[in-house]
């Protein structure tokens, strides 16, 4: 490709060919670059404003207009911009110049009040703080709302098609391994039409981090249940309650033999970025669930684990080496068979020293932990890094193989292989 | 250990009378497990070893392993060889060896007249005949005797007696009894056995019984001939006149592998191709997963939607990124492909046809993708389509694509198709350093520029915090081609964000106005038909003008050649043209066009490139259509041809 400067005069060889003409009602264009020959003008709309540094919810509605299967009219909007300020106990040592330059100026279009903003916010603060760089880094999305997120990171970044960004992003990471690859989507974009990709892509192990955004409901197209909605749920798809089973992603994975398999919320921006963090660390797929509240079609759906009312005894922080202790203290876990049994730990009969320690390397004991799943009024939901294993990723052992074959049998000759097998000559070439 | 040396067979005792043929036509035929195809494939190699020009026809049933001796498990394999030029794997048999009646009942149709049959006499026997469902036997026909030279040859009795001391099992001396057969076609048509002999010796190093034993079957059936009285005269087909140069038989599966490997090369990237298993596409994954010393990354992905995401994502980090499949995959894969238009990567996509709709004739050849691949996407996703038309110049057409695919920034489609897959020709290997290079320019950090202006950012770390506002424009286009930038990830100051959403002309921006959309869509648009500056001038086959212009693509090119001499032969005023390019349709058609007097578009579907003809030409195209999951027959051609003009 050459320099800009020289896409302007037209190539006098060049053939005489029709080209597109302008639509109607296009206005004069400013102009960024050149226009190829041929072509009066383009256009362009007016270049939006630079989005707020920390990405903070947009206060005007309207600026959701442009969404094509997007959320609700601005008029259904609730009054919830209950956010964490940014950088608040977020964590992380960055500074918000730093945080800045990972931000892109594109206004970010997501509902006021969605729990989007706290996971982008968590990631802008975390990137600056792993010492990476923003041109090695490339974020792969699938489609939903979630998936906008790579149009808000400054770096390389590739939105697709629904359910299919674990191909991509293997694709990617398999050819070049030195970059850092994440993976942003939802319940449905994974778990429903990229089911299969989602268990193909933790089964290999390709080296790269998957935050899952779980709001429970198919927001992008206003509002389905999804395959993590509860059964009964009552949505514009299931007016009279959903009969669908809802399955447990964390549960999946683990039956697809992930190897870094973790939890978190959006209302938790600390834990979140520390599980991002050792999410970053791990090698091999690393699989962060999140749950996300979708304030316009499925709000409250995690309320009983983030507003401080029900979460002390409706969530479990599991921590490598650690019991399982939860409700400040004052009840834990404890292994009955094979089940883990809530006990109170008020009362003399047990202490924290019954309780079970967590062992993020025993992948039975994760089994059991992310089961705690169905019954919340009794059993707390746990949070934190589930399950690690090393296990070689995929794309080191693609590159691994490359590099044993080619030392084994010497760079490739081209002239070899168009001779390979039976020849016969013909005259005295 | 048995002695596995070769005796020589050249100093042959009887003195039979040998008639010397231009061309011929061999059908061997039997239960696939009857080792047909690697009989034919041996059969092939030594043809080639005697410098005939040729061109091979498998034919293999659906099932893998069907019920044995039935009709619907034969495995056929078709060879056409002569000192002629060859161009189809021809149209009559002249020498069909028939393992069991199923396969002669298969394949008689397909014998010429007067031509020879040899059929193993051991498998007619009772349950033999029940099986291919024969009231009675055939060979007890006397018509068939009259029609046909039947040569009985009690197969599995000789091959028992010949292996009777060998220690192997029944089971394995009764599988062996293609290498008598093979020796024994080999000996009729004078070929030399050495390559037989070589290749024999490697497949089976390792089993020291069973070589011994496949080459005593190989040399016995080679005397068998001299020695038995059943043949009235040896044939022999000259070396044919082919330009001089080292040659290879080449399946075209084994050349689009070749293609895309010397494209890798030519281009400086490293090649990742990306496919889900599926008849007939299958073994392009087997042949490149060879070519790791190339750099050459093979992915069986989960299925074919995974395995074009994973191109897409390859050819994102600016790789050769290549996916495979036939027409149930194609399907599978339409989504991704717009994708992959909207975000203007370099993309070949290569369909493998076979027999439709949905699972169709798996087996089974057919033209019928070409409507999906022109328009079979959703939104207006035009992208180039070329199609290879013999087994060697798959080579050349997946080298072709990878080059205007880079150049053009496009997904680029390759159609061939199972016969050209399976099928076989000599192949004049080409002088690598022949073809040009094409290597890649990728954006770099001075084509970042800030909104309004254009910005030249030099090294990279000499940027001032104001040049950090500086923005790469990924959608800014080249003058000539349209393509536009390919940035690699990894390059700093070229962060940019691409996806299916429509984009801002230039910055690539998220961008929902309406005119800008009807802009993009003509410039993608225009994008692609500005390919056709890479196309090589329509050259005519045969004479300037005349009466009939027969118009073909893909892999009917040799029925349609051979059908057009043959018609000249007898005075007809025939030529034909044959587009390697479908689409965008070259625009230097109409004036050929006008030079004849009908226009017929030969095609195995049901008529496909006629409609895209007509929408550019509006005249009275005269379609040709065959629909049986099988290739022309030359004289199928002829016969529409000569009908044609003996109307008038
Ligand atoms: C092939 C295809 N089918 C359907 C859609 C419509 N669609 C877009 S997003 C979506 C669901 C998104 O749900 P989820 O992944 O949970 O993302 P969220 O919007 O909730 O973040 C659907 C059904 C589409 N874009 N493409
Ligand atoms: S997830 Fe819900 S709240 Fe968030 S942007 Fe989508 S519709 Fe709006
Ligand atoms: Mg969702």
């Amino acid at each position: 490709m050459s320099d800009p400067n020289e896409l302007s005069p037209s190539t006098p060889e060049q053939p005489e060919r029709p080209v597109p003409t302008l639509p109607p009602g296009a206005t004069a264009p400013r102009r960024v670059g050149t226009l190829p020959p041929g072509f009066a003008s383009g256009t362009k709309t007016p270049a939006s404003a630079p989005g707020p540094a920390d990405a903070r919810p947009h206060p005007k509605p309207a600026k959701l207009a442009g969404l094509p299967e997007g959320p609700g009219a601005p008029a259904v909007l609730p009054p919830r911009p209950a956010m964490p300020p940014a950088g608040g106990d977020g964590g992380g040592s960055a500074s918000a110049a730093d945080r800045k330059a990972w931000a892109t100026d594109q206004d970010v279009r997501w509902c006021p009040g969605c729990g989007d903003y706290a996971i982008l916010a968590a990631v802008q603060r975390l990137m600056p703080e792993l010492g990476i760089e923003r041109e090695n880094t490339v974020f792969v999305s699938g489609i939903g709302c979630s998936s906008r997120f790579p149009y808000y990171m400054n770096t390389y970044g590739f939105h697709s098609i629904h359910g299919r960004a674990p191909t991509l992003a293997t694709g990617l990471k398999t050819m070049r391994p030195e970059l850092d690859v994440w993976m942003i989507t939802g319940d449905g974009d994974a778990l429903s039409i990229g089911g299969n990709h989602f268990i193909h892509l933790l089964r290999r192990n390709v080296n790269l981090q998957v935050i899952l955004f779980n709001n429970q409901i198919y927001g992008l197209t206003k509002g389905q249940y999804s395959p993590t909605s509860e059964p009964g749920k009552v949505t514009k798809s299931t007016p009279y309650g959903s009969l669908d089973h809802p399955f447990n992603p964390l549960s999946v994975a683990l039956g697809a033999d992930a190897t870094f398999v973790a939890r978190a919320m959006d209302r938790d921006p600390k834990h979140l970025t520390d599980v991002l963090r050792r999410a970053y660390q791990h090698e091999g797929t690393s699989l962060v669930e999140v749950y996300q509240n979708c304030n316009i079609f499925n709000d409250h759906a995690f309320e009983v684990y983030t507003e401080k009312a029900t979460k002390p005894f409706s969530t479990v922080y599991v921590e490598h080496g650690k019991p399982l202790v939860y409700d400040q203290g004052r009840k834990g876990l404890r292994l009955d068979g094979l089940r883990l049994e809530p006990v109170d730990l008020t009362g003399s009969a047990f202490s924290a020293d019954d309780c079970m320690v967590y062992d993020e390397t025993n992948r039975e004991l994760a089994h059991l932990t992310i089961r705690l799943f169905d019954a919340p009024e009794h059993l707390p939901r746990p949070f934190g890094v589930f399950y690690v294993e090393q296990r070689p990723t995929y794309d080191a052992l693609v590159q691994q193989q490359l590099a044993e074959v080619q030392a084994l049998r010497g760079p490739g000759d081209l002239r070899a292989l168009l001779h390979a097998g039976e020849t016969w000559t013909i005259g005295n070439n | 250990m048995p002695d596995t040396s070769a005796p020589s067979f050249d100093d042959v005792p009887r003195d039979l009378p040998v008639e010397t043929l231009p061309a011929a036509t061999i059908l061997f035929a039997g239960d696939s497990g009857d080792g047909i195809q690697v009989t034919g494939a041996q059969f092939t190699i030594a043809t080639a070893m005697a410098h005939n020009d040729l061109a091979t026809l498998p034919d293999f049933p659906a099932e893998i392993r069907a019920p044995v001796g039935t009709t619907y498990g034969v495995s056929g394999f078709q060879l056409h060889f002569g000192s002629v030029d060859i161009r189809t794997p021809g149209d009559e048999v002249d020498l069909l060896v028939a393992m069991n009646p199923a396969a002669l009942k298969v394949n008689l149709h397909r014998v010429r007249r007067g031509g020879a049959i040899l059929v193993n006499t051991d498998a007619f026997d009772a349950r033999g005949l029940e099986l291919a469902r024969y009231d009675t036997n055939p060979l007890d026909d006397p018509a068939l005797k009259s029609a046909y030279q039947v040569i009985e040859v009690p197969l599995t009795t000789l091959v028992r007696e010949a292996l009777k001391d060998s220690g192997l099992s029944h089971k394995d001396i009764d599988r062996s009894k293609n290498m008598f057969a093979l020796g024994i076609a080999l000996w009729l048509y004078q070929r030399p056995l050495e390559a037989a002999v070589t290749w024999t010796e490697k497949r089976f190093a390792k089993k020291p019984e069973v070589l011994a034993a496949n080459l005593t079957l190989l040399h016995k059936g080679y005397h068998y001939g001299e020695t038995v009285e059943a043949f009235a005269v040896r044939y022999e087909v000259a070396p044919a006149a082919m330009p001089g140069g080292t040659y290879r038989a080449i399946r075209g599966i084994e050349a689009l592998a070749l293609g895309l490997v010397t494209a890798g090369v030519k281009s400086g990237l490293p090649v990742f191709y990306g496919s889900y298993p599926i008849t007939p596409a299958s073994d392009l994954l087997h042949e490149l997963a060879k070519h790791k010393v190339f750099g050459v990354v093979t992915y069986q992905a989960e299925d074919e939607i995974a395995a074009i995401g994973s191109a897409i994502g390859a050819s994102f980090g600016g790789v050769l990124a290549v996916t495979g499949t036939s027409g149930p995959g194609m399907a599978l894969k339409t989504e991704a492909m717009g994708l992959a238009v909207m975000t203007e990567l370099p993309l070949v996509i290569v369909d493998v046809q076979r027999g439709g709709p949905s699972t169709g004739l798996p087996t089974k050849t057919e033209q019928s993708d070409l409507l999906q691949a022109v328009f079979g996407r959703n939104g207006e996703a035009p992208m180039p389509v070329l199609a290879a038309s013999t087994p060697s110049d798959c080579y050349e057409t997946a080298y072709e694509a990878c080059k205007i695919a880079v150049d053009y920034m496009t997904p680029v489609i390759v159609l061939a198709d199972g016969y050209l897959a399976n099928g076989s020709e000599p192949w004049r290997i080409p002088d690598p350093d022949a073809l040009p290079d094409f290597p890649v320019a990728f954006a770099t950090p001075k084509q970042a520029v800030r909104e309004g202006e254009v910005a030249v950012v030099d090294a990279p770390d000499e940027r001032t915090p104001e040049d950090n506002d500086a923005r790469f424009l990924p959608y800014v286009r080249d003058p000539q081609t349209l393509a536009r930038p390919w940035a690699r990830p990894g390059t700093r100051g070229l962060e940019h964000r691409i996806g299916g959403i429509e984009k801002q002309h230039e910055t690539g921006n998220v961008s929902y106005d309406p005119a800008n959309h009807q802009l993009m869509v003509r410039l993608r648009a225009e994008k692609v038909d500005r390919v056709r500056q890479t196309y090589a001038p329509t050259a005519v086959n045969g004479a300037d003008e005349g009466d009939v212009l027969l118009i073909g693509w893909g892999g009917t090119r040799g029925a349609i050649e051979a059908a057009v001499e043959r018609l000249a032969a007898k005075g007809r005023r025939v030529s034909s043209i044959h587009l390697r390019n479908v689409w965008p349709l070259p625009d230097d058609l109409a004036p050929i066009f006008d030079r004849f007097a009908h226009l017929v578009v030969p095609e195995l579907n049901n008529g496909q490139l006629i409609r895209l003809l007509r929408d550019a030409h509006l005249r009275p195209f005269i379609p040709l259509d065959k629909i049986q999951g099988l290739p022309f027959r030359t004289a199928e051609i002829e016969a529409f041809v000569d009908a044609l003009l003996d109307q008038e």
